[in-house]
């Protein structure tokens, strides 16, 4: 029961921080990803940073129970999902979480990003078999693999050198330090230039 | 940080961040790290299981106590199968949850305006008025994206936020994939359109 109301009580705040970001508007993703607009690019980089410093920081002192991370496993097939995700979030403006959420907010081609969404799942569970078959489900550097050695869990480290908890601090802190430094807007004459060489 | 702040929409990057990594932080802090796209085959389950009620059964052979006539559900001991057969779990009440926190927003904000509903403006200005195109586009999107999710094992949410975050390795590979093929997409797709 507990479960069920920090489910209504997190997800709901998600819902709402992402629509207020402005991460139900495609407008937005887009823009990010044409570079004429990167105020959501910003706001992604800062929340990575600032989750990764509290989480890290509370790993720390001992305030973040370890168990509770879950680092998933590498393999081709998260590179090539990531590449067809890619296209299909810049088609459309939507990924899983933002289109469910535009829908929400009312609008209707949200509603058929969705449907494709159940439908292309749908199509992932009747191919399954077969892409496992294939060898690009195989772990590769270790599975799942985390940058530095974290304690108290058993994922595999690429850099066993390393403090797994200061090494995510810092990272943290670079992602908010990259935030920071990207403009919000590509001069027009730049982005225009990258435009234009496509053509 | 002020009050005010919070209800511009979209906010100030910085209070977006701060707001954005205190709910993924609060989520691991309290359960686990957020993921979205597995509940699109949660949700695919729950309707073939309702259709053909063999789909998903009771098993204890199966660590879950859950499996499915289908190996995607089947697989991990059955962890999907059990999510299928009983739909009132975390993950899946997160998902619901989460669109109903968007929906408040939306109405505080004063909703979409209507000329938006179908078409985003950004798209209207590079491929015009035709509500079905846009339809169109945005299933064929939807469908490129869930799959390649869940090839992926994660969405934006579960790998590219959540898994750096944690620093996945999985999280980077995912990243370095979707801006290799978004932002091409979206140079070549969308090149009218004022600057915003």
């Amino acid at each position: 029961m507990t479960q069920i109301v920090l489910a209504i009580v997190i997800g709901g705040l998600f819902g709402f921080t992402l629509d207020r970001i402005g991460a139900t508007n495609p407008n937005y993703i887009i823009r990010m990803l044409n570079f004429s607009n990167l105020h959501l690019m910003k706001t992604i980089l800062g929340g990575i940073g600032v989750g990764s410093i509290l989480m890290f920081g509370g790993l720390i002192l001992g305030l973040v129970d370890p168990g509770h991370l879950s680092i998933k496993a590498a393999y081709i097939g998260v590179l090539l999902g990531g590449l067809l995700v890619g296209i299909g979030f810049a088609i459309s403006g939507y990924c899983p979480g933002t289109g469910l959420t535009a829908f929400a907010t009312g609008r209707i081609d949200a509603l058929f990003f969705v449907i494709g969404g159940l439908v292309g799942a749908g199509a992932y569970m009747a191919t399954y078999s077969w892409v496992a078959m294939t060898g690009i489900l195989d772990n590769i550097a270790g599975g799942k693999t985390s940058l530095g050695q974290i304690s108290g869990t058993d994922y595999p480290a690429m850099l066993t050198l390393l403090d797994g908890e200061w090494l995510g601090l810092l990272l943290g802190v670079a992602f908010v330090g990259v935030a920071w430094l990207l403009p919000e807007k590509i001069e027009p004459q730049a982005s225009g230039y990258i435009t234009r060489k496509l053509r | 940080m002020t009050l005010a702040s919070i209800f511009k929409t979209p906010m100030s990057w910085k209070t977006g961040s701060l707001l954005l990594g205190l709910v993924f932080f609060a989520a691991v802090l309290l359960v686990k790290p957020i993921g979205v796209s597995t509940q699109f085959v949660i949700f695919d389950g729950v309707l073939w299981d309702a259709i053909e009620p063999n789909v998903v059964v009771p098993s204890d052979e199966a660590k879950s106590g859950f499996t499915s006539t289908n190996s995607y559900l089947a697989k991990s001991g059955g962890k999907y199968a059990k999510s299928v057969a009983n739909p009132l779990n975390y993950s899946f009440v997160f998902v619901v949850a989460m669109m109903l926190g968007a929906f408040v927003s939306a109405i505080i904000r004063g909703g979409v305006p209507k000329d938006e509903r179908a078409i985003p403006e950004i798209w209207r200005s590079n491929f015009g008025d035709s509500s079905w195109k846009r339809y169109i586009a945005t299933f064929a999107a939807g469908f490129i994206v869930l799959y390649g999710a869940r090839l992926a094992g994660g969405c934006t949410s579960g790998h590219m936020m959540s898994g750096m975050m944690q620093t996945a390795l999985s999280g980077y590979i995912f990243t370095a994939g979707v801006f290799l093929a978004g932002i091409p997409t979206a140079l070549y797709l969308f090149r009218e359109g004022d600057m915003k």
